[in-house]
């Protein structure tokens, strides 16, 4: 008897729970297949469900573009911050010289100033060199960003690897930087993996620098976009926001999850790193 | 004279020459000379000072006629001399300076650089060791130079991109950057610390920074913690051996970690919301209230609704991670116990969690500091609101540090004061990541 009502109440906290996490995904869900624009018109329980929003959204905003916009810069952000992360972790993991202690700890400081607190200085800077409203811009300054962390984590890593396969490779004739396309990153990856996943999403999360430099509404990103939807007083959009807010959600979930194993090995992975 | 002094001395002056007349290095003589020549283009081209020494300019200003270092450096020291001029703006001008400075850095670099390799290699020629410039010497001297060759882009962009930046708000700090000061129609000037003895002694100033630093404290451990237990309770009872459909319910559980933060935020903004939020709707609907509940508006619901939905967002990560923890424990070890006499509940509060707290500590750290600047979380849920007497500056009683200096900025246009808030927060958070740094192995074995 005991061990049926613990039973019960296991699994009855275990529902409750599942509950309140889904039950809010599945009303911006039914949200979005509403119909009507506004908040308080949306119901839970619709007598009607329509697509319109989404067409909708298609048709009367840039959703379109700011999708583009963004899945533009998140590859080139993923690309270009994989290669200089790898490159720079590699050298500071396999490489002795001077200055090297000095550069680690510099990367270390830069990476505990939050980066958007020195967003006047690069609004000045976009003004002046007129990258002002070029999304891909802001692949300078994810990618810069994401260096001096990722390479700890990463150098970290490789530190683990041992390097007797690279000294080998050496004395087989095998150059530098061979032995780094060919040795090292095939064994690194996991965290490759981890750094893609992690740098792919930067900008369809970040809203501040999207916000400050890129002004014209066919140049926004969609995180800009679509708070943009619904951060007048009316909230007469909401429906649409809502349409917007799943089909970006839709994707990014999906990668989350398949990617799951490789972004927990990571994030254990920085905190052991500090 | 020994070679390596006459060697030396060359280098300092022409740089390579050295290299090049005394040690048989011609092309790293004239590498090194070409850096110094391009130095000296950038100055000439960008400036007058072949006019001037020809005799073509009476009046010699640096403001006029300066090159790219010069009047760099009379930027970042003056800030500007005409008011209106174009040309004068003086953010731009700080913001010039310092590239000026950093890129005089970088030579500097190669300047010292070409000095001492004058002199060694004026040394290695009096012990005539220059001659065994054998394979192996020479590969080893790639692997020397390797590093550098490789790292000098990746510093360039970190210098100019991040570093460069952050100093510019740093020194803005010691300025007066504000909206009675905006260029290029006024100067700014250097005002040394009075920014930041303003937090402390000016009373409206130290009375909301305090009340913002209360609450930024306040929620970052609250946020932390809240997150951290619920997702400890739940790793308990799903590990728990009476439940069955463990994968369902962690693929559920899962979710709102999945799912991008910044939708969710803006999600609950609308479930929140007073008037036509459908959790409102829901409690009137069951009888529950007679009147809707003011979620975002009232302070203190609003604190708590913050930290509740940051509760829904972020407890699934400790919960996954401590999942996994529990699911590599040894269960031998409670065994052990168990046979001893220890009873359910000893077990798990003298052995399992401890063991659980050891291990997930780092993450704990890690996620204070994050919360420290959760800049979404507020924006997108209250914005800072509701207002309340008490705050100045446009800050609002949910308002956290980080939130509050984008709102100093771009709202209230106190650019100086925003980077004092800022330099006081990276302080702050420069503290605690030190001291947690510290304990960590990976800082012993640079």
């Amino acid at each position: 008897m005991k061990k049926k009502l613990e039973w019960f109440f296991i699994h009855l906290e275990l529902i409750v729970v599942a509950l309140l996490v889904l039950v809010p995904i599945a009303w911006i869900i039914i949200s979005s297949f509403n119909r009507g624009n506004s908040l308080a018109s949306s119901t839970f329980v619709p007598e009607y469900l329509t697509v319109d929003n989404y067409i909708r959204l298609f048709r009367e905003t840039n959703y379109g573009l700011w999708f583009f916009n963004t899945l533009q810069v998140a590859v080139v952000n993923t690309i270009v911050s994989v290669f200089i992360i790898m490159i720079t972790a590699w050298i500071m993991s396999r490489f002795q010289f001077k200055g090297k202690k000095a550069s680690l700890m510099f990367m270390l400081l830069i990476s505990m100033f939050p980066s958007f607190l020195s967003m006047t200085a690069i609004y000045i800077l976009f003004f002046t060199f007129g990258l002002m409203n070029k999304p891909l811009a802001l692949v300078f300054i994810y990618s810069a960003g994401a260096v001096p962390y990722n390479v700890w984590l990463v150098k970290g890593y490789l530190d683990g690897i041992s390097s007797e396969i690279d000294e080998a490779a050496y004395i087989d004739g095998c150059s530098y930087f061979q032995s780094f396309l060919k040795i090292t990153l095939p064994l690194s990856k996991p965290i490759i993996t981890y750094c893609a996943v992690s740098q792919f999403m930067v900008p369809w999360m970040d809203y501040i620098l999207p916000n400050i430099l890129l002004t014209g509404d066919r140049n926004k990103t969609l995180a800009v976009g679509l708070f943009s939807m619904i951060s007048g007083k009316e909230n007469s959009n909401f429906t649409m926001f809502a349409a917007g807010a799943v089909l970006i959600a839709v994707p990014i979930t999906i990668l989350f999850i398949l990617f799951q194993k490789f972004l927990v090995q990571g994030i254990a992975a920085g905190a052991n790193k500090g | 004279m020994k070679k390596r002094y006459k060697s030396t001395i060359l280098s300092c002056l022409i740089w390579g020459s050295g290299q090049f007349f005394f040690c048989k290095q011609r092309l790293k003589g004239l590498l090194f000379f070409a850096m110094q020549a391009v130095l000296v283009s950038i100055e000439l081209n960008t400036g007058y000072w072949i006019n001037y020494f020809a005799g073509q300019i009476a009046n010699f200003k640096i403001r006029l006629y300066g090159g790219f270092f010069t009047r760099g450096i009379w930027g970042l020291i003056t800030l500007g001399e005409v008011p209106g001029a174009k040309g004068d703006h003086s953010a731009r001008l700080m913001i010039g300076g310092l590239i000026a400075l950093l890129v005089l850095f970088i030579f500097l670099a190669v300047y010292v650089g070409n000095i001492l390799d004058a002199y060694k290699c004026g040394k290695a020629m009096e012990n005539a060791l220059a001659t065994a410039n054998t394979k192996q010497s020479r590969s080893k001297q790639i692997k020397k130079k390797y590093p550098y060759m490789i790292l000098f882009p990746v510093a360039v962009l970190l210098l100019f991109i991040t570093a460069m930046p952050i100093l510019f708000s740093v020194l803005v700090a010691f300025t007066n950057y504000d909206s009675n000061h905006i260029p290029p129609n006024t100067l700014l000037d250097w005002i040394g610390f009075q920014n930041f003895a303003r937090v402390f002694n000016s009373p409206i100033w130290t009375k909301t920074f305090f009340l913002v630093l209360r609450w930024t404290i306040v929620w970052t451990i609250c946020a932390t913690f809240t997150s951290y237990f619920a997702g400890l309770l739940q790793a308990l009872i799903l590990h728990s051996p009476h439940v069955k459909h463990k994968a369902l319910f962690r693929s559920i559980y899962i979710l709102p970690w999945a799912i991008p933060g910044m939708i969710s935020l803006m999600v609950f903004k609308n479930v929140l919301n007073e008037q036509f939020g459908p959790l409102n709707q829901f409690l009137l609907d069951i009888g529950l209230i007679s009147t809707r509940i003011p979620f975002l508006t009232d302070s203190v619901l609003a604190k708590i609704s913050i930290l509740a939905v940051n509760l829904w967002i972020s407890w699934p990560m400790f919960f996954v991670m401590l999942t996994g923890v529990l699911s590599n424990q040894d269960p031998t070890l409670y065994e052990a116990a168990r046979i001893d006499g220890a009873g359910k509940s000893q077990v798990l509060l003298k052995i399992k969690l401890p063991l659980l707290m050891h291990a997930t500590a780092p993450l704990i750290v890690m996620n204070l500091s994050f919360n420290f600047t959760a800049f979404g979380t507020i924006y997108f849920l209250t914005g800072g609101q509701p207002t309340e007497p008490s705050y100045q500056f446009a800050a609002g009683s949910t308002d956290i540090l980080i939130s509050w200096i984008y709102k100093l900025t771009i709202q209230q246009r106190m650019y100086s004061m925003a980077s004092v808030m800022s330099i006081l927060l990276f302080i702050f958070i420069a503290a605690v990541s030190y001291w947690n740094f510290k304990r960590t192995t990976s800082f012993k074995e640079v």
